[in-house]
């Protein structure tokens, strides 16, 4: 029954998103027909409504494990942890697509029932074309992966799910990412709505930044719990594997980075209107081609956990319809964006974005063709390729370590025309501490690429904290605090993320370029040496977990003075629900480096295989983001600069 | 400074940066990319030092795993190659397994020092699944769905 209620719950949910493309939008253009644009906002609650009651009751057939629904049959099990009965809802190709929709209706109804600034043909047209993606994506799940599929006869109990994700970071993962890759459906919304309107201006820019920011948050969160995962439950120590699926989701954040920063521009200046749309319209297609990667089984990886021919086709026929139809409005109604006249100099804030942008773009093609390209081949010649780490290493880390020399300068020069001189005393800092570093790191004999990595941190870093001591004058106590109070919320925010982004590239430099590591095989009681740490197996022991049973390896730590550290266990687990092997490793993680011990296999005459990495500064990585993430919230939720926005006369 | 010249320097640092974008991206392709091969599409010409990946199955009786070093004859039941691999295999690396060897030839012997398998019991990798089905050896047991399981 609750079943179908949900099944039911869905499909009043794109009757009404059907509604509420058509009369809101028709509205616009007909002045007789103006009142029915009224109904865009209800019949956003209404979907959204229909939406939420059809997810509920798809969590209540996995909370009440009803194997009766086949998906449940096939995800779930009685025997399993309640959190993760939960999230086994959403970590399947069924359910991952209702929360899709849900998300879209959260963003959905937080546009309807906010933006007032907008003018109501905007607000009801940026409603319309959102829902048109709703409908493409509830038909997509209602037509091709209904998650209320009854199964007859129920069986006794379910499959399962895969143990490799019965993790918390797992659980929480699709939601963030979902959260990020949804809220650019809402730019692309603002984008065609725009293209309709044939008018950008700030008030556009205004209403979609906190959107852009908070999807922008969510991205980076979901991204770094994702590698934060990898890096601890696949047990082979990386952070990041260059997967397709990883690449999935990192050119929709390269967009929606660059989207962040020129929208400022159009919110600022009224520049860069046309390239935003633009960007708007290729991050919401990138995310998309993110789900087609994940969805449709198309590329060989080690994490796409569904495939089906038939819905990839679907996913492909949504894309061409989101990038088409978009573009040809564009080529209509474009040369209506056109820039005014707002020639600005060349050292210019809006110069330090375009070259911002250009580098983002230019590292998203780069990404797009290591994916793809491999793909591309095997349809034309049949040969097999991969194209594998060492590629984006000699390609994607050049251009954002460029990318990286001008965030250091961008952030620093005033709109429209920044005097050098007035930016100079800054650069001759960053230049003095930049050439300190290296006079110091050459003098230690470090690795040239470490030299290049480090120069480029602490260029970035002393960028901002002199550019933060420039503008607060602490020598002058007189106003400190007033000067540090009129500083508007996004600066901050953009000084935050920007300090996260050297935090991130410290933990990336220390992981990368001075990892340790060491694989023995070893009897109880020998020693392995590690760089500075010492390690002694002690013994295996048999375990039996909730729903598994494990080997478990005692190693004691000691560091190079021999004063004990910590116990490690990593673990092999067995679950025989699954008849499924996982490994988990064991983790020691401290402010300056984690070692990291992963269990292999062997028996008690030939001794065990255990793996060993001493990783410097790895947790900075995540910590990183989290910094970059506290940023964007600063940015979008922070108190802003009084500037009360000219409001149109036909506001909601 | 004229806005004909500002347009002129800023379109001559776009062609640069692409310009540099593409000879990166084209001196990245040519060093790294690795090519697929199952044992019989080896020729004499694979022999050299370029780095591949072979596919196939593991051969029953074939793995002689001592340590932390491991031969074993990779399969795909018309030709065999041999295969070395100084390290930790995976989880599920076992006789009879499809898996994925990364490495170079060095005569005869196939140097590995990756070797990919899958957490999963059914799980075959999609490439090695492929080129057993072309030659008609195997037709995919689990369906593709499965995968999820």
């Amino acid at each position: 029954m609750i079943a179908e209620i949900g099944h039911f719950a869905l499909i009043i949910a794109l009757v009404t998103s059907i509604l509420q493309a058509s009369v809101p939008l028709i509205a616009t253009y007909h002045a007789g027909l103006n009142d029915y644009m009224r109904l865009a906002v209800p019949l956003q609650l209404l979907s959204a409504a229909g939406i939420i009651i059809s997810f509920a009751c798809l969590l209540v057939t996995f909370i009440t494990s009803d194997f009766s629904v086949a998906l449940v049959a096939q995800h779930s099990h009685s025997l399993k942890p309640m959190l993760y009965k939960i999230s086994g809802s959403w970590g399947n190709h069924e359910g991952s697509l209702l929360l899709w929709c849900v998300i879209l209706a959260l963003y959905g109804t937080v546009f309807a029932c906010s933006s007032r600034a907008l003018s109501r043909t905007t607000h009801s047209r940026i409603l319309a074309i959102h829902a048109m993606v709703s409908i493409a994506f509830l038909s997509f799940s209602l037509f091709t992966s209904n998650p209320f599929e009854r199964l007859s006869p129920a069986p006794i109990d379910g499959q399962g799910l895969n143990p490799v994700l019965q993790d918390v970071g797992l659980a929480l993962h699709p939601p963030t990412l979902y959260l990020g890759y949804v809220g650019l459906s809402l730019a692309f919304a603002f984008a065609v709505a725009g293209l309709l309107d044939g008018r950008i201006d700030k008030i556009w820019a205004q209403a979609l930044k906190p959107y852009i920011t908070a999807a922008w948050c969510a991205l980076t969160a979901g991204i770094a719990l994702g590698s934060w995962w990898a890096y601890y439950e696949l047990g082979w120590g990386g952070w990041w594997f260059w997967d397709p699926v990883e690449n999935a989701s990192l050119m929709p954040w390269l967009a929606a980075t660059a989207l962040l920063h020129s929208t400022n521009v159009v919110a600022a200046k009224e520049g860069f209107r046309s390239w935003t749309v633009l960007l708007a319209i290729l991050g919401f297609s990138l995310s998309l081609i993110g789900t087609f990667i994940v969805r449709s089984g198309l590329l060989t990886s080690v994490h796409s956990f569904a495939s089906d021919p038939a819905r990839g086709v679907f996913i492909l026929g949504i894309l061409m319809l989101a990038i088409g139809l978009p573009l040809c409005l564009y080529v209509w109604r474009g040369p209506q964006l056109a820039a005014k006249n707002t020639t600005s100099f060349m050292v210019s804030r809006e110069t330090g974005l375009l070259i911002n942008n250009a580098l983002l773009l230019v590292s998203t093609a780069i990404i797009l063709l290591g994916t793809f390209y491999p793909l591309g081949l095997e349809v034309m010649t049949g040969a097999r390729i991969t194209v594998g780490p060492p590629y984006f290493a000699a390609t994607f880390s050049p251009v954002m370590g460029i990318a990286v020399f001008f965030m250091g300068i961008g952030p620093v020069l005033a709109w429209h025309r920044g005097r050098l001189s007035h930016a100079s005393l800054l650069f001759i800092i960053c230049g003095l501490s930049v050439g300190v570093a290296a006079i110091i790191c050459f003098s230690l004999g470090i690795k040239p690429a470490a030299l290049a990595g480090i120069s480029l941190a602490i260029w970035l870093l002393a960028s901002i904290v002199s550019d933060i001591i420039l503008r607060l004058k602490p020598w002058r106590i007189a106003g400190l605090g007033a000067r540090t109070l009129s500083l508007p919320a996004p600066q901050w925010g953009m000084w935050c993320a920007h300090f996260g982004m050297v935090i991130f590239l410290a933990g990336a430099l220390g992981e990368g370029l001075y990892q340790r590591e060491a694989i023995q095989r070893v009897q109880p009681g020998s020693v392995i040496s590690l760089g500075p740490y010492s390690i002694t197996f002690k013994q295996i022991l048999s375990l039996k977990g909730a729903n598994y049973q494990t080997q478990t390896a005692e190693l004691a730590l000691f560091d190079d003075e021999g004063n004990f550290l910590s116990m490690m266990m990593p673990e092999k687990r067995f679950y025989p629900a699954e008849k499924q092997v996982t490994t988990e490793a064991a983790i020691r993680s401290s402010l300056l480096g984690d070692v990291y011990a992963v269990l292999g296999d062997g028996d008690d005459d030939k001794g065990y295989t255990i793996r060993l990495y001493h990783k410097p500064l790895v947790s900075w990585i995540w910590g990183g983001a989290a910094i970059m993430v506290l940023g964007g919230a600063i940015a979008a939720f922070g108190r802003r600069r009084k500037t009360p926005l000219p409001y149109h006369e036909d506001t909601v | 400074m004229t806005a004909k010249t500002r347009r002129l320097f800023l379109t001559f640092g776009a062609l640069m940066v692409l310009g540099l974008a593409v000879f990166l991206v084209l001196s990245a392709l040519k060093e790294n990319i690795v090519y697929f091969y199952s044992p019989s599409d080896i020729e004499e010409t694979h022999l050299s030092a370029k780095r591949l990946r072979v596919g196939g199955l593991v051969k029953d009786g074939s793995a002689d795993i001592d340590g932390l070093s491991a031969t074993f004859i990779l399969t795909d039941q018309i030709d065999d190659i041999s295969v070395r691999y100084d390290g930790a295999l995976p989880d599920l690396f076992r006789e009879g397994q499809g898996i994925i060897a990364e490495g170079r030839f060095t005569g005869d012997i196939f140097i590995a020092d990756i070797v990919l398998a899958k957490h999963d019991e059914t799980y075959m990798p999609r490439e090695v699944a492929d080129s057993l089905k072309q030659k008609g050896l195997w037709q995919g047991d689990a369906p593709s769905d499965g995968a999820s399981q």
